[in-house]
């Protein structure tokens, strides 16, 4: 089998992750990044099969099959997997965003390479055993219940579905409906496992205790000889901008705090404003405690245990949310000054020490945020998966501090305005204005 | 580890790790809601909001920003037993990380005008808590298996305590519990040993002892009989606990406790800041395939955590959809009651160990969960507790985890709570006004 291998360290000089990417004859990307820390590994395989893969009508199913893809492969029955991963005291965590499927497992450097080939085993040959589908429908069918019954998720979910409406998928619940769930079976799961799992839609990271070789000739191993046509790209719709203000209330009076969303679509993660989108959310809602809206809301009134914004740049024009945790009786006034804040920000821009600040604590949060296996893992799968290159850690700080003050102000003015935001109340909260 | 005692009674552990450019600094206090009296509930957790403040010689808007222009984060919380501080940043803010604990320890502000803003951004945390009726039925079952023992109410207070506590009363508080000989400092990562002490001289060596504290003496009397508590209310979900009192972290039997927990639940490791981030191996655990393989629950954990003195050990489970709470509960106590009458094999206590082993490894993978284990048993128990652990786990037998089951889940040692979840025609009106009636185009 012939290995395609580029390391950044050929090219770069300076200190840095400096991983080893390899390319296997059935296009899968083994990335490898050898750390003695600690005598353990974080083995991380992404699949690019996320929610947005639910077939039309069918949002749920990709969860479900997340939910049931490690209880039975060709070789093993669930028993045998669970006795795998108990006897060595590790588990699978197995994450579902909208564009990427991922199994990630930390290991004793001991253990690596069956750790490795049972992960391969669970992604290339899962047997989705009738009963364990079964049984998995009712931990969904329970988990969207408990979803039901909590506010933040609400709040979140709805802001989601309006601001990303007529099915766009990333306004589609990643669990789905009970209806829907409760209809499944076996065979739409193996469907979907047949269509869209494939060694082209594959990156295996593994960083930790392990010699880059071998973690190459091990992941060879295991993905190399997998045979399975690359599927067609999923053409997302377009994503609507909003053009006017919109509210929802999701009355929960058995609760005792209500949460607010309130949110934007903004840009793509390719887009050239991209880092001074995100200096400027770090700015808003933030630098320390939440930046100037947890500056407002926490410390300056007292009125939430939090309030802080999150941008999620993605593939198509992802979000920028607002959140806040408040007393029902503070509703209107946490509202008032998250448009008081929107306000400020794109009228009087923020300040050069602002802009300083953050930029400081982004570029130097790096060591840190890079300090253990399952982190560094994370950093070069997103880095493979938006193409940003085997020295992307390196230059992150320059990215940042290229960014110009006019860039963020002119970030702030195209995502937010108080007139086009949308905004979900969920909890012990009535609004008065539709009784 | 270097381990010293300044002249004023200040414990400091230093621990070098070379691994990345980082330290970790944790400033850990002996007083948490165990310390506290009835009408003060939730004073120690107040007190650790308004130590982020600003001090003396740091003004209130002048604290944010010192430790992120190293990239640093820092953060704090207050449990039954401790109170603790942390900064994790590069090396080089280790001097600015020492500053502000120093600060901390001895110069902190309590502005009225701070504390009373503070008030309802603690209720406001104590409401979102309530929103979870896992959390509500924890509150619930820990108050209901403690008659007389302060570890009876939540960390963070009881809300009646919340809407009248002074400023006079946090600040006697903070003046008597803040003191060096009631702390613990931390600092581990990439320094060198000798000039991390000397810096650590210059900032606490000044700061005056305090008195002698006196601790509230209380042994909760044992348990005589099952005790049950029931909380009905609107919801979606049902939520099952069975607590036990159990051993504190220096009981003989608390390690055998832990590879009984390993068995029934799969083992999370011992670190209250990290541990419960990622879920504990347990397919083949007893509860799980009791519970969860059998569709009764869609989730089931076990937590027996490191205390000074004795806690519980608490089983929880979620009810999966349409099964009743009955029926959760008859299985869940099936398990435990023949663990207790048989104990466990030695096929099991293998698989325990390798898992806490493996576990143990996880919890130390980085600086601030390195500094974190030091101070936290340093402050309930001995940092000796914790760098034995290994040893000790490696020596449990299958008789030591036979008689840890049986003096601890017996029937009459146990407090069972269910959350059972009330579905209102008013909810289900709620439900459909909240698929879509209200939206509207106003702000």
């Amino acid at each position: 089998m012939a290995l395609r291998v580029e390391s950044s360290e050929l090219r770069v000089g300076r200190r840095g992750l400096n991983p080893s990417r390899a390319v296997l004859d059935n296009g899968a990307v083994v990335l490898a990044k050898e750390a003695r820390t600690t005598p353990a590994a974080a083995i991380n395989v992404s699949i690019r099969a996320g929610s947005i893969c639910d077939p039309p009508g069918g949002a749920g199913t990709t969860w479900l099959l997340s939910r049931v893809i490690d209880r039975g492969t060709a070789k093993r029955s669930a028993a045998d997997i669970a006795e795998a991963l108990d006897s060595r005291g590790i588990t699978i965590a197995i994450g579902l965003t909208r564009h990427i499927f991922s199994l990630v497992s930390i290991c004793l450097a001991e253990d690596f390479e069956e750790v490795l080939a049972l992960l391969g085993e669970i992604v290339i040959e899962p047997s989705l055993p009738e009963r364990e589908v079964e049984t998995r429908k009712g931990e969904v069918i329970t988990s969207i219940r408990q979803d039901d019954d909590s506010p933040a998720v609400r709040a979140s979910e709805s802001l989601m579905a309006l601001l990303y409406p007529e099915g766009h998928p990333y306004g589609r619940r990643t669990k789905g409906s009970i209806e829907l769930v409760e209809s499944l079976t076996r065979a739409p799961l193996l469907d979907l496992h047949d269509r869209r799992f494939a060694p082209a839609e594959v990156s295996v990271a593994i960083v930790g205790d392990v010699d880059v070789s071998r973690a190459h000739d091990v992941a060879g191993r295991v993905f190399g000889s997998w045979q399975n046509p690359a599927p067609p790209p999923i053409v997302l719709p377009p994503v609507p901008h909003a053009a006017s203000r919109q509210r929802l209330v999701v009355p929960m009076m058995n609760k005792a705090q209500a949460d607010i969303a309130c949110g934007f679509t903004t840009i793509t993660r390719r887009d050239p404003d991209y880092y001074a989108f995100w200096l400027m959310n770090n700015i808003f809602g933030q630098y320390s405690i939440g930046g100037r809206l947890g500056d407002s809301i926490r410390e300056r009134q007292g009125m939430a245990y939090y309030a802080s914004s999150s941008l999620d740049a993605n593939v198509a024009e992802g979000p920028l949310v607002i959140r806040a945790g408040v007393s029902p009786a503070n509703v209107d006034r946490a509202v008032a000054s998250i448009d008081e804040e929107i306000t400020k920000l794109i009228t009087d821009g923020v300040t050069a020490k602002e802009l300083d600040e953050s930029r400081r604590y982004l570029v130097g949060s790096i060591p840190r945020a890079l300090e253990t296996n399952a982190a560094i893992a994370n950093f070069i799968q997103v880095a493979e998966f938006f193409d940003l290159g085997l020295d992307y850690d390196q230059r992150l700080p320059d990215l940042l501090g290229a960014v110009t003050i006019d860039q963020v102000n002119a970030a702030a003015r195209r995502a937010l305005h108080p007139d086009r935001a949308t905004l979900v109340i969920a909890g012990p909260y009535a609004d008065a204005s539709v009784g | 580890m270097r381990a010293t005692t300044l002249d004023n009674g200040l414990k400091v552990l230093v621990q070098e790790e070379h691994t990345a450019p980082l330290a970790s600094v944790w400033c850990w206090y002996k007083v948490g809601s165990k310390d506290e009296r009835p009408g003060l509930t939730g004073v120690s957790h107040w007190v650790e909001h308004m130590n982020f403040k600003g001090t003396t010689n740091i003004p209130r808007d002048q604290i944010k920003g010192i430790i992120e222009q190293y990239g640093g984060t820092w953060n704090g919380y207050t449990w039954i037993d401790q109170t603790t501080y942390l900064e994790t940043a590069t090396r080089d803010a280790l001097d600015r990380m020492l500053f502000i604990e120093s600060e901390r320890m001895s110069n902190c502000l309590y502005h009225p005008d701070d504390c009373e803003s503070e008030r309802t951004v603690i209720i406001s945390e104590l409401q979102g808590g309530e929103n979870d009726p896992d959390q509500l039925l924890d509150q619930e079952v820990t108050a209901t298996a403690f008659k007389a023992h302060p570890y009876q109410h939540p960390t963070i207070g009881w809300l009646p305590d919340l809407q009248t506590m002074t400023r006079d009363d946090l600040y006697g508080y903070y003046r008597r519990y803040y003191v060096p000989n009631n702390a613990t400092l931390v600092v581990v990562g990439d320094v060198e040993t000798d000039e991390a002490l000397r810096q650590v001289e210059r900032y606490f060596g000044r700061i005056q002892p305090g008195g002698s504290l006196e601790r509230l003496r209380t042994v909760e009397p044992e348990q005589t009989g099952e005790r049950r508590v029931t909380i009905r209310k609107e919801g979606t979900t049902g939520y099952l606990k069975a607590a036990y009192h159990a051993p504190a972290a220096t009981d003989e039997r608390f390690v055998p406790l832990v590879i009984l927990d390993a068995v029934l639940t799969g083992a999370k490791g011992l670190n209250l800041w990290s541990s419960f981030r990622s879920a504990p191996p347990q397919r083949s655990a007893r509860l799980y395939r009791a519970l969860v393989e059998r569709g009764l629950a869609s989730y089931v954990s076990g937590a027996i955590v490191p205390t000074q003195q004795p806690f519980l050990y608490t089983v929880s489970a979620t009810a999966t959809e349409g099964v009743p709470l009955a029926s959760v509960e008859a299985a869940a106590l099936e398990e435990l009651d023949r663990v207790a009458r048989e104990g466990i094999s030695d096929a099991e206590l293998r698989k325990a160990k390798a898992q806490l082993k493996a576990r143990l490894v996880f919890d130390n993978d980085s600086v601030t969960n390195i500094a974190h284990q030091l101070g936290y048993f340093e402050t309930i128990a001995t940092v000796d507790v914790f760098t034995s652990l290994g040893s000790k786990i490696a020596a449990v037998t299958c008789e030591a985890v036979a008689d840890a089951a049986r003096t601890v889940l017996s029937a009459s040692n146990r407090t069972v709570g269910w959350f059972e979840p009330e579905t209102t025609v008013k909810s289900q009106l709620s439900s459909l006004k909240a698929q879509g009636s209200t939206l509207n185009g106003k702000g």
